[in-house]
């Protein structure tokens, strides 16, 4: 047996044997750990379930031992993955320190940075936001105008972010702030960490057309950064950041992976459909649950087939560079045809009589409209399509 | 199991682009069609498939096959595509050879596989009798004749239908009309009595023909299988057919959209080449995005068909779907960004738009499609 075969065949008895059996369930978004001082349990399975991958320094199974991960080489790292996925583990943790900043900060940080940041999020104890998005600065990042200005030991951080995802649970913030205000727009940007607690920040949740959320608005008061929270060189953070966003797709696969079906449209449509075959919507909603459900699997087989390709050492590019798109958009095809289905039953708000299904269509349904916006929006996703995988000129 | 070609598939379609490449490019289905012969393909060029080892790679060893599976032939429907090439693989191989495979005995299996490996005599399957995909629709009659029987009937755009030597039809030997309850599936020579192939001119100048039979005698072992009982094997031979045709249109729209592509970025006007123009960029991704959905389906179609899955009609028909609606969309918007010359018959783009127009309808449209995979989904 090869050495790989051998570490499979441990890491498979490894995990059978440390992995409660309600840990193989799928997720629900209730039931997602979040690592980071505000940790918390809720039930002895994941608390099990966490502590023994975290013991393992499986948080972070590819990182060297001394910044507190695994220690694994990039083929064990994959075996760990299919065994886990083999057995429909769930992820013991979620967090975005370890899939988004981490790699950027084993690559261009300095090893006092990784020994302050690496080991506590290996560790689960840390939580971290990307502070990118402000008020004047979405699709057009580099227009950001937080500033920071260097004052002796420190950085004094003035201005505002938004859309900070779980900003009012996070402990850390990595962010780009403007540090030369005279150069060229991409030019004047630097990579910085910054502690939440840190005098003169406030946080404040939006509250979103679906309602109460967590995603935030951050302002800086004259907040004070160590240099040390510097990553890469002063002005080099647009590079950084373009390439921490490149983890992101990554990260968010982590999110749809082992996740519970929150909804089955298949279920409460053909019930709808089978109670109400004379309604006037019956043909066209029948037609369009049919077409929901083939572009669905359109898009499984072509997740598969990026996969494989992958696997093969193809170049990914060009069919990688559609699965955001492709993916909000049946999302949000998929609530409408929900709250289409269920007619003025789906539109009852907060404490309105509701099986669950009416206030989960309704929140999801106005949810939805955030996810061809977020993370890059579905015309910023056709831009790259046409410039980076089409060639087309600009 | 994969959603990749292997190794040898890749191999195969690198044969049949260079081959189609030189024998078949879009030239000569430009002088098939001005030409205006109804047999509308080359005899030499099917004979030289044949040599290639097309007409054998689905077929088992024993009947003289290659049991190369369909996921490769799928490939050379791709590059059919891509060139416009004009064969009748898909009526001898996919339709005719697949129903002799799913539903002759062995005595039928050796007397006709053979041939149609060798690509000799041609087959011609005739099951529609309207305009649209409808293929238990059928109200072509058999009765029982003595030991054998007669068939009456009217069949409609037959695919190949001219000059062929033998016709698969399939017609009623019991039900009503759409049941799929006894129909039956016969073989019947061409040059019987009573029966007559007109050819049908075509958009995309292939082969077409409206078959008539009247009164026309064949004996018992012209049936394939049990009488009455051809579906749903045949419906599972439709569906090999149908993800070749999707095969094809996958070919199709590819071309269609590199040649598209290559045109915005050569076509200068305002100063600037029109590809910089946003609005085109974004119709240009969308396009590009809907391809790389459509090669997943149509790969999906055929790991199904070759692993025997019991998930081959739904997976056909989100292939077949697909294909048909790019079918439109692609060419569509081919014509609209290329602007004035789109519409030329001396581009070659207007073939395109031809031929995709004619895989479109053929075998089902996106809204049979859809509509079957409801059914098949049990709503
Ligand atoms: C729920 C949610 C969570 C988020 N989480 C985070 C987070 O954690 N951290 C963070 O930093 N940011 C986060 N974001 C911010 C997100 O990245 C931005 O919202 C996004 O980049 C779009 O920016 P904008 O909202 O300012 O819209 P704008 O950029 O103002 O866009 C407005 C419209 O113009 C279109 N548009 C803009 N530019 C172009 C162009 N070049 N070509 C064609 N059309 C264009 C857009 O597609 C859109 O339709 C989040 C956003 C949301 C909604």
């Amino acid at each position: 047996m090869s050495e790989l075969d051998q570490f499979r065949t441990q890491t498979r008895a490894w995990l059978d044997a440390n992995c409660p059996p309600a840990m193989r369930e799928p997720i629900t978004a209730d039931d997602m750990v979040w690592g980071g001082s505000q940790l918390a349990f809720k039930n002895d399975d994941q608390r099990a379930w966490f502590e023994a991958m975290r013991e393992r320094g499986w948080f972070a199974p590819g990182w060297p031992r001394e910044y507190g991960g695994g220690g694994l080489d990039r083929r064990q790292a994959q075996v760990l993955d299919e065994e886990m996925r083999r057995l429909h583990c769930r992820q013991p943790q979620y967090n975005l320190g370890i899939w988004m900043l981490a790699p950027v900060l084993l690559k261009h940080g300095t090893h006092a940075q990784k020994l302050e940041h690496l080991v506590p999020m290996a560790q689960g104890r840390v939580r971290w936001c990307q502070g990118f998005s402000e008020p004047n600065a979405g699709s057009d990042l580099a227009s950001l105008r937080t500033r920071a200005e260097p004052d002796g030991e420190d950085f004094i951080v003035n201005g505002s972010k938004i859309w900070t995802s779980y900003g009012n649970f996070a402990d850390w913030m990595y962010a780009l702030v403007r540090t030369d205000p005279a150069a060229k727009k991409q030019a004047g940007i630097s990579f910085v960490l910054i502690d939440m607690q840190s005098p003169g920040v406030t946080v404040k949740p939006i509250e979103l057309i679906s309602g109460k959320s967590s995603f935030c608005e951050v302002f800086f008061d004259n907040v004070r950064v160590p240099r040390r929270q510097l990553v890469g060189a002063l002005n080099d953070g647009w590079t950084l950041g373009k390439e921490l966003l490149q983890h992101e797709r990554a990260a968010m696969s982590k999110f749809a992976e082992g996740a519970a079906p929150s909804l089955d449209p298949l279920a409460s449509v053909r019930a709808w459909l089978a109670e109400n075959p004379g309604d006037a919507l019956a043909p066209e909603l029948r037609t369009r649950l049919a077409k929901l459900l083939m572009d669905a699997q359109a898009f499984a087989l072509t997740h598969r087939r990026v996969t494989e390709q992958a696997l093969a050492r193809h170049d990914v590019k060009g069919p990688a560079a559609i699965m955001k798109l492709v993916q909000t958009e049946q999302e949000v095809a998929k609530y409408e045809l929900l709250a289409d289905a269920l007619g003025q039953r789906a539109l009852v708000w907060e404490d309105a009589p509701s099986t669950g299904l009416e206030h989960e269509v309704d929140r999801g349904w106005l949810l939805s409209k955030t996810y061809t916006i977020a993370g890059g929006s579905s015309e910023v996703q056709l831009n790259i399509i046409a410039k980076r995988v089409l060639g087309l000129p600009t | 199991m994969s959603l990749l070609l292997s190794d040898e598939q890749v191999q195969l379609r690198e044969a049949a682009h260079d081959f189609l490449g030189e024998r078949s490019p879009v030239a000569r289905q430009r002088a098939l069609r001005d030409g205006g012969d109804a047999l509308g393909f080359d005899p030499v060029l099917w004979r030289d498939a044949a040599d290639m080892g097309w007409t054998a790679a689905v077929f088992p060893e024993a009947v003289g096959g290659l049991d190369f599976g369909w996921q490769g032939l799928s490939a050379v429907f791709e590059e059919c595509g891509r060139t416009l090439a004009a064969l009748p693989l898909l009526s001898n191989v996919a339709l005719a050879g697949g129903a002799v495979l799913a539903l002759g005995n062995a005595e039928q299996q050796q007397r006709w596989l053979p041939s149609i490996i060798a690509g000799e005599p041609r087959f011609a399957t005739a099951f529609e009798e309207g305009a649209r995909h409808a293929p238990t629709r059928v109200r072509t009659q058999a009765r029982r004749a003595g030991a054998g029987w007669v068939l009456d009937g009217e069949k409609t755009f037959v695919i190949d239908g001219v000059g062929a030597d033998q016709y698969l039809v399939l017609a009623r030997s019991a039900g009503a009309d759409d049941e799929p309850d006894g129909l039956s599936l016969f073989c019947v020579p061409a040059d019987g009595p009573g029966v007559v192939a007109t050819g049908v001119r075509m958009v995309d100048a292939r082969n077409t023909a409206n078959l008539a039979l009247h009164e026309v005698h064949v004996d018992a072992d012209a049936l394939l299988g049990t009488a009455g009982k051809a579906w749903p094997a045949f419906d599972q031979v439709l569906d090999r057919a149908r993800a070749c045709l999707a095969a094809e249109a996958l070919g199709l729209v590819r071309e269609v959209f590199a040649r598209t592509i290559d045109y915005l970025g050569q076509r200068v006007q305002f100063d600037v080449p029109i590809g910089s123009f946003q609005a085109l960029q974004h119709r240009a991704a969308r396009l590009y995005v809907e391809i790389e959905l459509l090669e997943s389906a149509v790969r999906g179609a055929f790991e199904a068909i070759d692993a025997g899955s019991a998930e081959i009609g739904p997976l056909v028909s989100l292939a077949k779907a697909r294909a048909s609606d790019l079918c439109a969309t692609v060419p569509n918007e081919a014509v609209q960004m290329h602007g004035g010359i789109g519409v030329t018959d001396e581009f070659d783009l207007g073939l395109f738009v031809k031929r995709a127009r004619v895989l479109r309808q053929q075998l089902g449209d996106g809204a049979f499609h859809r509509e079957r995979y409801a059914r098949l989904r049990g709503f």
